[in-house]
């Protein structure tokens, strides 16, 4: 490292990648993030890219970027202002003005500049000249014509030689942030084996990037941060939709029950089916149905056939679930149902993050039909999250919806890789065979849960349906008072679920003036946010809820005490609401966004701040 | 698969399939012959009693879990299919019966039903078609006749009608069998055909719903007319019917075509001979579209040709890749790709 510049230790920092469809951003910040993880770092990385497959090239529509935020100290969050913008168009500056702030690095491919770039982007005159980017540091590299004259004696045509633009930029990258280059040469040698012409010319615009930012003196500073102090392990980086889908695999080797997914292709929650279909070697059955009904009625006939049955799905989807959740209701099978949502309603905003399915996924049924609600709070714990909910559907023999988001389940995390064994165990309530006892609607008195007497059991054969039984014998049933015993418990069956999951944390003094309520996937800017406040002295309190339904038992304990309570979350007061229907003496403000993108710090603070005046 | 898996001699009778429920279908309702059907051959499958699994949907057939003594399944409406592809692939093992309507097989549950055709799952499909919505009181389906009146069709309806079997087979089912319900003995011999077919098996019941639709097969099934209107298919022989055994369906410049032996020089070997196995659907769907008064109605196992089953595939896949992966469980997995150690 020949580093002229003076070097800046930095405790965080976000970078984000931002380019056409086609310029291969998204490889780029792949590379950054394993060089991340090379370097120590937490880290935490989101893919933003557009709904469409090709959008019309050079246009805002068309830009695709990828954030990387990694740190010294723990990474809640995937970020949200950029401290490094590296535009590769003019559209790509346009997309990302409201993620700058002042200060903001931008390397700009100036080469990209044209009349025609300028135009596509909707931009009058070049931003970088006409005061546009005042604010920020704007790095102008020709990042194209450099690329070609680092090509120029491979032979290569012009087109190919661009192809290779993005190693140029993300050298430039490297080098400011002072990192080994190793990790990205390792890769090109995997990715490109047996092509060594291919090897060596990524190599050569890689080190032509970061020979040009070290020669050319590009910056006054560069940049360390330095690895964190994460505790000892083994550790890889997990998307929440991947490691959803290893929690649901981790779950089914802890109970030896077969995994069984029913499935339908929805973005954002596509990519757990594909991971899924991938491991027919561990046994999974991951089945595409022909559309979303399908997939959960194929599903709740495997729980029927004693597999732990899933079923992954989105807003729009868990709409058409709706009849068969009450049926999996009504016939009290194990059943988890992922829901990764996204903005609604309808269609909606398919590729963009909300939390608005809470209310659908506590209430969206006819009849009287209570099943388990959890939520994920971050990428990496999707898996545990994931495990979570099928632990509770097989142990409680109840349908357990898990709630995802789009920004969870694409973003992706350092996940500390668990070992099997320190898993717990599930044990499901599984009939005996040739018990002479059995009855379908038998109970335990501790759960109130039905045993799972699977087909293909000698002396359990029994047959149950979407209507009404009679409780313990399970025999069709329109007597009165027994559907209101039935009501009764399957209602009873889902609060005591509470006996049986961890109590509610309260992050801070139990008594602050100011308590933060929040679920699901705002977690981590929720809590950097509370942090921050907190090492001003502020006093305030963070409760995250993991579990929805039913409540943690020591919920009213967690909202007393506090001059004000204010519950955040990315849809119009859902959860707010909830809570003042369940504790109507405990008043609460809200504070809600609803443009398809997480809350940022900056807003929450300036929100806590106020509320603490 | 299943009829592979005869693993001991199971002696079963009738009894132990008739579950203690007391039957509630309509007195004099086409269901309880099909339910004796069924419950004929459920002993001879050489099945045990525990690995078999009836799954229906919803309407007055779909009762018919209840009423068997096995593992019983009722879903949703128009669901069912769905619910018996996730229990075949749960386990193969298991023979599993599906019941449903012609209202839930072909309107509500029509999707679930060409779907489940065109992957040649391996369940048992029998498809009750009375041609109206018999639990709801007398709607139309998409089975009923243009032109009948029913409780939303006063005027008489006016859309033409699904054919059950042309939609089966144009949806690839491998097989497709058509019966009446005042034929157990009939019935019962197509269900074990069924039974023994490895893949979908649709076989479509014409039943009579006594208060809704009574006598909409009368003219295929009634006493003086079913000789004339019903020509039953058994495979190699020739496609010939009639009280007087004169009649025949003969192919004619790709058509069929209803003749008489012994007029214009027609001989017997001048009638079609049934081939239930040919791949080609042309003469299957020919046959399953024949409806009076103009044709005779084809009984019997009209196509049963032999294709991959989806479950077999699954299964074969999943092998496959158990044999060839160096990941056998969980701690494999997270441990694999690109990871790091930080001590």
């Amino acid at each position: 490292m020949t580093a002229k510049s003076k070097v800046v230790a930095l405790e965080h920092v976000v970078i984000r990648f931002s380019g056409d469809s086609g310029d291969g951003m998204q490889l780029t910040g792949n590379l950054f993030s394993d060089s991340t993880a090379f370097a120590g770092n937490d880290f935490a990385t989101f893919p933003d890219y557009p709904a469409e497959i090709r959008p019309p090239q050079g246009t805002v529509a068309g830009v695709s970027g990828f954030q990387v935020h990694f740190g010294h100290k723990p990474v809640h969050t995937t970020g949200d202002l950029c401290d490094v913008l590296v535009a590769m168009n003019p559209a790509s500056i346009k997309a990302n003005m409201r993620w700058l702030r002042p200060g903001t690095i931008i390397i700009f491919d100036s080469d990209s500049v044209t009349d025609k770039a300028l135009e596509k982007a909707g931009y009058a005159a070049d931003p970088t000249t006409d005061g546009t980017l005042a604010d920020y540091q704007v790095i102008k590299a020709p990042i194209s014509e450099l690329t070609k004259e680092a090509l120029k004696d491979f032979g290569m045509d012009n087109k190919s030689m661009l192809k290779s633009k993005n190693m140029f930029a993300l050298g430039i990258v490297m080098y400011l942030f002072n990192r080994e280059l190793d990790t990205v040469y390792r890769y090109f040698e995997t990715k490109f084996k047996g092509k060594d012409q291919v090897i060596k010319a990524n190599r050569t615009v890689l080190d032509a990037g970061y020979h040009y930012a070290d020669t050319w003196e590009l910056f006054t500073n560069t940049y360390k941060v330095e690895a964190a102090d994460l505790e000892k392990g083994k550790y890889r980086n997990i998307t929440g939709n991947t490691a959803a889908a290893w929690g649901l695999m981790a779950a089914s080797e802890k109970s030896g029950r077969p995994l069984f997914l029913g499935s339908y292709p929805i973005t954002p929650a596509t990519d757990i089916l594909a991971e899924l279909t991938k491991y027919k070697n561990l046994n999974v059955k991951a089945y595409q149905a022909e559309d979303e009904i399908a997939g959960i009625m194929s599903s709740i006939g495997a729980a029927f056939t004693g597999c732990m049955a899933v079923t992954t799905t989105s807003g729009p989807g868990l709409s058409l679930k709706s009849e068969a959740l009450g049926l999996a209701v009504m016939t009290e099978l194990p059943l988890v149902v992922i829901d990764v949502q996204r903005g609604g309603p309808s269609t909606g905003l398919p590729t963009k993050m909300e939390q608005s399915d809470l209310m659908q996924a506590l209430y969206g049924r006819n009849g009287d039909a209570p099943l388990v609600v959890i939520a994920a709070r971050s990428s990496a714990g999707c898996f545990y999250t994931a495990f979570e909910a099928a632990r509770i559907a097989m142990e409680h023999m109840t349908p357990v919806i898990m709630l995802s988001d789009g920004s969870l389940g694409n973003g992706s995390e350092v996940f500390r890789i668990p070992r099997m064994a320190d898993l717990p165990t599930i044990t499901p309530p599984l009939a005996k065979a040739d018990d002479p006892n059995y009855m379908p609607y038998r109970r335990d008195e501790k759960w109130l849960r039905r045993e799972w007497a699977i087909p293909g059991t000698p002396g359990l054969r029994h047959r149950v349906g979407g209507l009404e039984k009679e409780n313990g014998k399970g025999n069709l049933s329109t007597n009165p008072e027994n559907h209101q015993i039935m009501t009764e418990l399957r209602e009873e069956k889902i609060n005591r679920v509470a006996n049986d999951i961890p109590l509610q944390e309260i992050y801070g003094d139990k008594n602050a003036d100011l308590l933060v309520v929040s679920w699901g996937g705002t977690f981590g800017t929720v809590r950097t946010a509370v942090e921050k406040l907190m090492e001003e002295g502020k006093s305030i309190a963070h409760a995250h809820f993991d579990y929805i339904m039913p409540l943690p038992r020591n919920t009213e304990e967690v909202l007393q005490g506090h001059k004000k309570i204010v519950v955040c979350e990315i849809n119009r007061g859902q959860f707010a609401k909830y809570l003042r229907m369940n504790f109507p003496e405990y008043k609460s403000e809200q504070y809600n966004k609803v443009q398809g993108l997480p809350f940022t710090l900056g807003e929450l603070e300036a929100k806590f701040n106020d509320l603490l005046k | 698969m299943e009829n592979q898996n005869i693993e001991q001699e199971v002696m079963l009778t009738k009894e132990d399939f008739a579950s203690d429920q007391v039957v509630k279908w309509c007195p004099g309702c086409g269901d309880h012959a099909i339910l004796k059907a069924v419950q004929d051959i459920f002993p001879k499958l050489g099945k045990k009693k525990e690995d078999i699994v009836v799954v229906s949907g919803i309407g007055c057939s779909s009762r018919f879990p209840y009423y068997m003594n096995t593992y019983g399944f009722h879903s949703i409406h128009g669901r069912a299919a769905a619910a018996a592809t996730g229990v075949k692939l749960a386990n193969p093992n298991l023979s599993v019966w599906m019941i449903t309507g012609d209202g839930d097989c072909t309107a509500i549950g029509g999707n679930h039903f060409i779907h489940a055709c065109r992957r040649n799952i391996d369940i048992n499909l029998i498809l009750f078609n009375n041609r109206i919505y018999g639990m709801t009181k007398g709607q139309f389906s998409p089975c009923t006749f243009r032109g009948t009146k029913t409780k939303t069709s006063p005027q008489g309806t006016y859309e033409d009608p699904f054919n059950p079997g042309e939609l089966a087979i144009g949806a690839k089912a491998t097989f497709f069998a058509r019966g009446v319900d005042i034929n157990p003995k009939e019935l019962s011999e197509i269900f074990m055909e069924s039974y023994k077919h490895d893949g979908i098996a649709v076989t479509e019941v014409l039943q009579n719903c006594m208060i809704f639709s009574n006598g909409v097969h009368e003219n295929i099934t009634g006493k003086d007319v079913r000789d004339d209107m019903q020509v039953k298919c058994v495979h190699g022989q020739p496609l010939i019917f009639g009280k007087n055994r004169d009649k025949g369906i003969m192919l004619k410049d790709n058509h069929l075509e209803v003749v008489t032996i012994g007029e214009n020089g027609i001989t017997e070997k001048d009638i079609l001979v049934h081939d239930k196995t040919t791949e080609d659907t042309g003469i299957h769907m020919m046959l399953a579209h024949m409806m009076p008064p103009h044709f005779p109605v084809a009984i019997g196992v009209i196509r049963d040709v032999k294709a991959p089953t989806f479950n077999d595939s699954l299964l074969e896949v999943i092998e496959n890749e158990k044999a060839n992966s160096k990941i056998h469980n969980m701690d494999d997995l997270l441990n694999s790709g690109s990871t790091w150690t930080i001590d």
